[in-house]
């Protein structure tokens, strides 16, 4: 039998001289009908642009394809080159027969038009259905993507859904023709990890039911497990490996297939929790910092005539402490206020209630040398017009010293200390990789002698194996300097290789803290579970994630509102969780 | 820069035209000219171009040439002052506008709002009707008229950038007010700046060529090309020469501005920077 998909030799290049900046060089593969690819490569290996190169997408891009065939078993055994076809053929198939859904829901889709306009257009266009047929058609297509209460969410906009639902909604009209084949682009990776699962759970139901064949694209390599029958390994335009799941993942044969999955942090349950610092009572007594009932409330505003309907309740009566040398994770998902926590804790945002105080004793503030921050994205947190000596004087000149030769030689101890070159000094940061730039901007933190840093997601925005040697990196700064780290994050494997104990944040309140090992291998509280069986791993082959549609409470409270006082329950020495209604 | 300047086909159209313009106007300004522009030759009233007045005489018997590189010195110090009061202006006003926001905000874009919604010429003309009119004045009126959009240019960009990680950053170091809103917002702007100038450069010779040719910039004798204008209009058939050179002087040189200033736009702007290079 013919593969629905078969691509061959397939050659992509960009700008006015394609052969020079080739992108995809010779990529080949087959796949049948109702099989599922996983295309797995890091930024910039080409995995997108084969993908797009498929429903010719590419061209739009300033992509062209060089040569190669890429031909699509068609209803009637015709077979169609969709390298060499033209584009009002192109455009009756984009839709009907090939889908696609993309990374960002949120800027898929029109802001202004409602989401059942947007889902009947494809109605519309494909299947010439119009009015009430159309508007019935959405609606079944929405029930079929489990989005509650379907006829009335055909009227929202889609600045009234939440991500996971919009990527609901992107799949909803991906599928609308039931088509053949579903190019997913990194459907997940801008959503949440418990909200991933559920749509990692919807699409591997919606193949079963309509036995279409997928193109799964991801740079993470852990996700494939749960959900690939094929494995594509890409790297610098090249498939280096391709084969069935498990002898990709077991058996893996190319070096760079070995390097990735050694790379990407296995969640392990607790078990590869750090064990190198140990609480003990003496020096309980002096922590570096010591937070106490941070409560963080915004106004919602209201209008003239209006009173304000409450406030935003972003970050609720959250207490902890952090010892020299330790690092606490504080996880959560978006909206869950760990940011928020973050940002209160440097000064940035001022709390409603509570405070914290740092070792020397004195309220922690915005001017605090002894409490640094890095950010999350390395591409932002730097001043793209200023050279690496300027961006690592600020601090020091912030705080009033003067740069002399003391100071430099301090940069270029931090930077050799980080892993980068001397000479970078006079160097401007878009000459660095993502990578680099999130090393220095740990060397900026690292300026001041701080006793607490407080890394806000800083090593989510890294490909997976940079972020493994940052994660080592600052392993090592931990020891060397005895740092006190805030390790806010959502990801829990990276959180298990760093963290010594674990805040668990939902909805703004802490609902489970204790020591790594325990809450990851037993967690108590719902959510944390929840969280922890949302961790993609390549040890859960095609499992069935369980369908969840619950939605994050609003935060927004009336005014005067006070929450219950929390009842906690404690499971071990240093582990308890919040009692739940 | 220079070299991206040069390999933009406008830029580099622009930027010639500019750079002719500008040694046009210090010649002027210093009075090195082919006539004095204010002799009188009495004998040669009125006379057409030739070798010896390139551009011919006027009714008073001046040569037009040098007047003309004289008024070109005019228009370009009255432009290049006024477009650097109005930057400074805007550049301050947006800044804090952007950085303190709230009432100080509220009260300067609304400042800005109504000096927008004049036509900017009769803005100016108001202006002038009030303080009398002169070339300090010209000076100041333009600068009134132009502030409003550089504090607009400043003030977007700014919010945007007051935004981005890296001024949170300076802010957990304790950097001073000061050094954020010049180290980080400041240098961050200074490409729509750059644009905005050039640009501001040719709407200010236009203005005030129609300041002078409504007599309220430059006073006679002193020469500007709004005024040539205006003096040339009873002798158009006459002597189209007195029309024709100032005419194509303004028109060429707020060709050249807007050229350069489209180019660097494109030079900056790096979802263009591909297609420029």
């Amino acid at each position: 039998m013919t593969p629905l998909l078969s691509v061959s030799n397939l050659r992509v290049g960009f700008g006015r001289n394609p052969l020079e900046n080739e992108v995809v060089r010779g990529v080949s593969f087959e796949l049948a009908a109702g099989e599922t690819l996983a295309i797995v490569g890091e930024s910039g290996s080409g995995k997108s642009v084969t993908a797009l190169s498929i429903n010719r997408l590419v061209d739009f891009g300033g992509g062209k394809i060089i040569s190669g065939t890429v031909n699509l078993a068609r209803t009637g055994n015709s077979i169609l080159d969709l390298a060499k076809a033209d584009e009002p053929v192109l455009e009756k198939i984009r839709g009907s027969e090939i889908g696609m859904i993309f990374q960002e829901p949120m800027t898929s889709l029109n802001p202004v038009l409602t989401i059942g306009t947007q889902i009947e257009e494809s109605f519309r266009l494909h299947r010439g259905l119009t009015g009430k047929q159309a508007t019935a058609a959405a609606k079944d297509a929405l029930d079929r993507v489990r989005i509650p209460d379907a006829a009335r969410r055909l009227k929202y906009t889609p600045n009234q859904l939440s991500g996971g639902m919009l990527q609901r909604v992107m799949i909803a009209t991906a599928l609308a023709c039931n088509p053949r084949l579903l190019i997913a682009d990194e459907p997940t990776t801008a959503l949440d990890v418990t909200v991933q699962a559920q749509i990692m759970a919807l699409l591997a139901q919606l193949k079963r039911e309509t036995g279409m064949a997928m193109i799964f694209i991801t740079h993470d390599i852990g996700l494939v497990a749960g959900i690939a029958d094929k494995v594509m390994v890409m790297q610098a335009g090249e498939a280096v490996e391709q084969g069935g799941l498990g002898d990709v993942l077991d058996r893996p044969q190319h070096p760079y297939t070995r390097h990735l999955l050694g790379a990407v942090p296995h969640f392990e349950s607790g078990r590869a929790a750090r064990s190198d610092y140990v609480r003990d009572q003496l020096e309980m007594a002096s922590p570096a910092l010591r937070v106490d009932g941070l409560t963080v409330r915004f106004k919602v505003a209201g209008g003239v005539f209006r009173r304000s309907p409450g406030s935003v309740h972003a970050v609720e009566n959250i207490d902890f402490d952090l010892m020299p040398r330790e690092t606490l994770a504080i996880v959560g998902e978006s909206g869950s206020g760990k940011s928020t926590t973050a940002r209160a804790i440097l000064g940035l945002v001022h709390p409603t209630r509570g405070g914290f105080a740092t070792h020397t004793g004195r309220i922690a503030d915005a001017t605090d040398p002894s409490v640094q921050m890095v950010f999350q994205n390395p591409y932002a947190s730097l001043n793209p017009r200023l050279r690496v000596d300027s961006i690592l004087a600020e601090p020091v000149i912030a705080a009033g010293g003067r740069v002399n030769g003391e100071t430099r030689a301090r940069m270029a101890a931090l930077l050799k200390r980080v892993g980068l070159p001397e000479n970078c000094l006079e160097r401007y940061p878009h000459q660095f990789s993502g990578g680099q730039r999130q090393r220095l901007c740990i060397a900026r933190a690292l300026m001041l002698n701080p006793s607490i840093v407080v890394l806000d997601e800083a090593v989510s925005a890294l490909d997976v194996s940079v972020q493994a040697k940052v994660l080592e990196l600052l392993v090592d700064l931990q020891r060397e300097y005895g740092l006190a780290y805030l390790f806010v994050s959502h990801d829990m494997a990276v959180v298990e290789r760093i963290a010594h104990r674990i805040a668990v944040l939902y909805a703004g309140e802490i609902v489970e803290i204790g020591d790594a090992a325990s809450v990851l291998s037993n967690p108590q509280h719902s959510y944390t579970k929840r969280l922890i069986s949302a961790v993609p791993s390549i040890d859960r082959r095609n499992q069935h994630f369980e369908l969840d549609t619950r939605q994050v409470p609003s935060l927004v409270r009336p005014p005067g509102f006070e929450p219950p006082v929390a009842q906690w329950r404690s499971f071990g020495p240093d582990h308890r969780a919040r009692a739940e209604v | 820069m220079l070299r991206a300047i040069v390999s933009h086909p406008s830029g580099r159209i622009g930027g010639t035209i500019v750079v002719i313009y500008v040694v046009v106007a210090l010649l002027g300004m210093f009075d090195v000219t082919p006539h004095n522009p204010l002799q009188q030759y009495r004998i040669d009233r009125l006379h057409s171009p030739n070798a010896s007045y390139w551009m011919g005489t006027d009714l008073f018997g001046r040569d037009v040439a040098s007047r003309l590189m004289k008024g070109v010195g005019q228009s370009f110090f009255v432009g290049f002052c006024s477009v650097t009061l109005a930057t400074l202006a805007g550049t301050v006003l947006g800044l804090t506008a952007a950085w303190f926001g709230k009432a100080w905000d509220g009260l300067v874009m609304r400042i800005m709002d109504v000096l927008l919604a004049f036509p900017a010429i009769l803005l100016a003309l108001l202006i002038i009707a009030i303080a009398g009119p002169g070339t300090w004045t010209s000076i100041a009126a333009i600068a009134i008229v132009y502030t409003p959009i550089f504090t607009r240019v400043v003030r977007g960009p700014a919010l945007s950038i007051k935004a981005r990680e890296f001024v949170d950053a300076a802010r957990t170091f304790g950097s001073s007010r000061r050094y954020i809103l010049t180290r980080h917002l400041l240098l961050n702007l200074v490409a729509p700046l750059t644009v905005q100038v050039t640009l501001a450069l040719a709407w200010s010779l236009l203005t005030e060529a129609g300041l002078s040719f409504l007599g309220l910039g430059t006073q006679p004798p002193a020469s500007s090309l709004g005024l040539m204008l205006a003096d040339s209009r009873n002798l158009m058939e006459t002597a189209p020469w007195l029309l024709i050179f100032p005419a194509l002087a303004i028109m060429i040189s707020i060709l050249g501005f807007n050229l350069l200033g489209d180019a660097l736009r494109d030079i900056f702007d790096p979802r263009t920077r591909r297609s420029a290079a």
